[in-house]
């Protein structure tokens, strides 16, 4: 198997499942454990992988945190465009996420907090008043039904025949 | 006057002749059973793509719920001819080449009985799917066996094929890749299949049921080799390339008197083929084929990971080429394949189905299926490993 095709079927693999066992990787494709190793590795040596995370139903957490998507209109800097806001923004560990966006506004954040009380502090003490930005405007999350690729809510279960000739 | 009528049987002979399917008493066991992990399955473990299903959803709201035409909805069968030409090469009039039936196996049952009269000969291989033996048996026709061999990896020989040829020989049945050994035929082997059939003057019908899920690279169907278009019929259906088993429905490809002859069969037995699975039919090959191409790249996978266990715990099996199937050789551990699927099932809660049920020489041999999660894989090989270890030391 060339190494683009490797690499993009371990990823495939992890995608769905991060804790897949490498060698259960290996098995599947045909190779050996320790390229599969040694590719995982190169992955991260060249920030292919940035990390592994865990996808929670944040509904069936004792104390569910608050999220917010914020919408960031940005005056775009001479020389750094967006980036420069984006980059100081996506420092603060309550903003999961940051993206530039084509269309009415610029910037998505993703936000955090335990309370809607720090999310409302947090936009309105560092987000709003930050040089660079323009107007925000904060929708509360109310329920998420997918994330990554997992359909966060039940889905019934078909009836499988046992056996089938 | 009343005529006694006690002494006439009440079923049909050539019904009641037909063989109890061998493997029943083992399913009806299993379905008793709590808690099975089952590689029996010969069926998709995924559902349906989601936009199959949505579309389904969507033509039952614009009332999509007539009969169509005999032959399917035109837009049904135009839409299965480009996909017929694009994967084989082949081009057949959707108008009149074309018809849409209740999966493969209505459409297996159509050309049997619009072709075969009493006493004409089918010559079909073993192991194979259960129901063609009988199909053929229904028709009054003969059912001739050839059967496949482990050391050609259950592929159909073609000598043996030409050795079996009579006068009264008119058909060969060809379903690779196959249900249950998962063998494919090479182009070399199609090609003297085809030969065969053209210097006989055979009718061939091709399942190919499976052929979307071939790993590797798709074998040509044999209507595409000389002389072949006129005297094949392609059968091709949606159950196991886009999860829609219980949708019911597939299609026939063909000559222009053979469609027309199982027209009329399909037209007073069946009718059409359901409308909303015929509209679910066109989505699934105008929009469904990617998701298609991502479940297969699972199966081969899988395939991969049952291979190298099973050969690893002593069950020898085949690499297959294509399907859901892997098909051991369980008679290194001195049972025959019923005992062992058998055992393996009360003692390891795991089911595989005896080889014994797919033709007589299927004995020695389970079919085991991989249409089943990973995680469950996994556990039935190390169940199986288990079983096969505890037996050898006894």
């Amino acid at each position: 198997m060339d190494e683009s095709k490797l690499n993009a079927s371990i990823l495939h693999l992890l995608e769905q499942n991060a804790r897949i066992a490498v060698d259960e990787i290996a098995a599947r494709l045909e190779v050996d454990a320790p390229a599969v190793d040694a590719a995982i590795d190169q992955m991260k040596k060249d920030q292919v992988i940035m990390g592994y995370t865990t996808l929670l139903n944040e509904d069936r957490l004792a104390s569910p945190p608050v999220r917010a998507l914020i919408e960031v209109e940005v005056v775009p800097d001479r020389e750094g465009g967006f980036d420069r806001v984006a980059r100081r923004l996506s420092r603060f560990p309550e903003v999961r996420a940051v993206s530039l966006l084509s269309g009415s506004y610029d910037l998505s954040l993703e936000v955090v907090g335990s309370t809607l009380h720090e999310v409302a502090y947090f936009v309105s003490n560092k987000l709003s008043v930050m040089d660079g930005v323009k107007a925000t405007r904060t929708h509360f999350l109310l329920k998420k039904y997918k994330q990554a690729g997992i359909i966060l809510h039940e889905v019934d279960e078909h009836e499988r025949l046992k056996v089938v000739p | 006057m009343s005529v006694s009528k006690s002494s006439r049987s009440r079923v049909a002979e050539h019904i009641a002749r037909l063989p109890r399917s061998g493997i029943r008493d083992f399913f009806e066991l299993v379905n008793a059973m709590d808690d099975v992990i089952s590689l029996g399955i010969g069926e998709p473990d995924f559902v349906t793509p989601w936009c199959i299903r949505e579309a389904t959803i969507k033509a039952l709201d614009r009332g999509f719920t007539s009969y169509t035409s005999n032959l399917g909805m035109l837009s049904a069968r135009k839409a299965v001819c480009k996909h017929i030409q694009r994967i084989f090469d082949l081009s057949y009039d959707p108008t009149c080449e074309c018809i849409m039936t209740v999966g493969v196996s209505e459409g297996m049952d159509l050309i049997l009985r619009a072709l075969l009269n009493p006493g004409d000969e089918v010559i079909y291989h073993e192991p194979c799917y259960v129901s063609y033996m009988p199909s053929i048996a229904m028709t009054h026709a003969v059912p001739v066996a050839v059967e496949t061999h482990e050391e050609d990896e259950f592929a159909l020989d073609p000598t043996e094929v030409a050795k079996k040829v009579t006068p009264r020989t008119k058909v060969l049945l060809l379903n690779f890749p196959n249900n249950p050994t998962g063998a494919n035929l090479s182009l070399e082997q199609k090609r003297e299949l085809a030969r065969i059939a053209v210097e006989n003057d055979l009718l061939v019908i091709a399942d190919e049921i499976y052929s979307d899920l071939t790993y590797g690279e798709r074998v040509p169907c044999i209507a595409s080799m000389d002389g072949m278009r006129e005297r094949t019929i392609v059968l091709h259906g949606f159950s196991k390339s886009y999860a829609m088993t219980g949708f019911r429905i597939g299609y026939a490809c063909g000559p222009r008197d053979l469609i027309e002859a199982m027209m009329k069969v399909h037209q007073y037995s069946m009718l059409c083929a359901s409308s909303i699975a015929q509209v679910a039919a066109v989505e699934a090959l105008e929009n469904g084929e990617a998701e298609m191409f991502a479940m297969r790249d699972e199966y081969e996978q899988r395939r991969n990971v049952i291979v190298a266990r099973l050969n690893a715990m002593g069950l020898p099996c085949c690499r297959p080429q294509g399907a859901f199937y892997v098909f051991p050789r369980v008679s290194g551990t001195g049972m025959t394949s019923k005992e062992f699927a058998t055992k393996l099932l009360e003692e390891m809660n795991v089911a595989v189905v005896p080889g014994s049920g797919f033709g007589a020489c299927g004995e020695g041999f389970v079919r085991c299926s991989y249409a089943t999660g990973m995680d469950d894989i996994q556990i039935a090989m190390d169940r199986m490993a288990d079983f096969v270890a505890a037996h050898a030391s006894r």
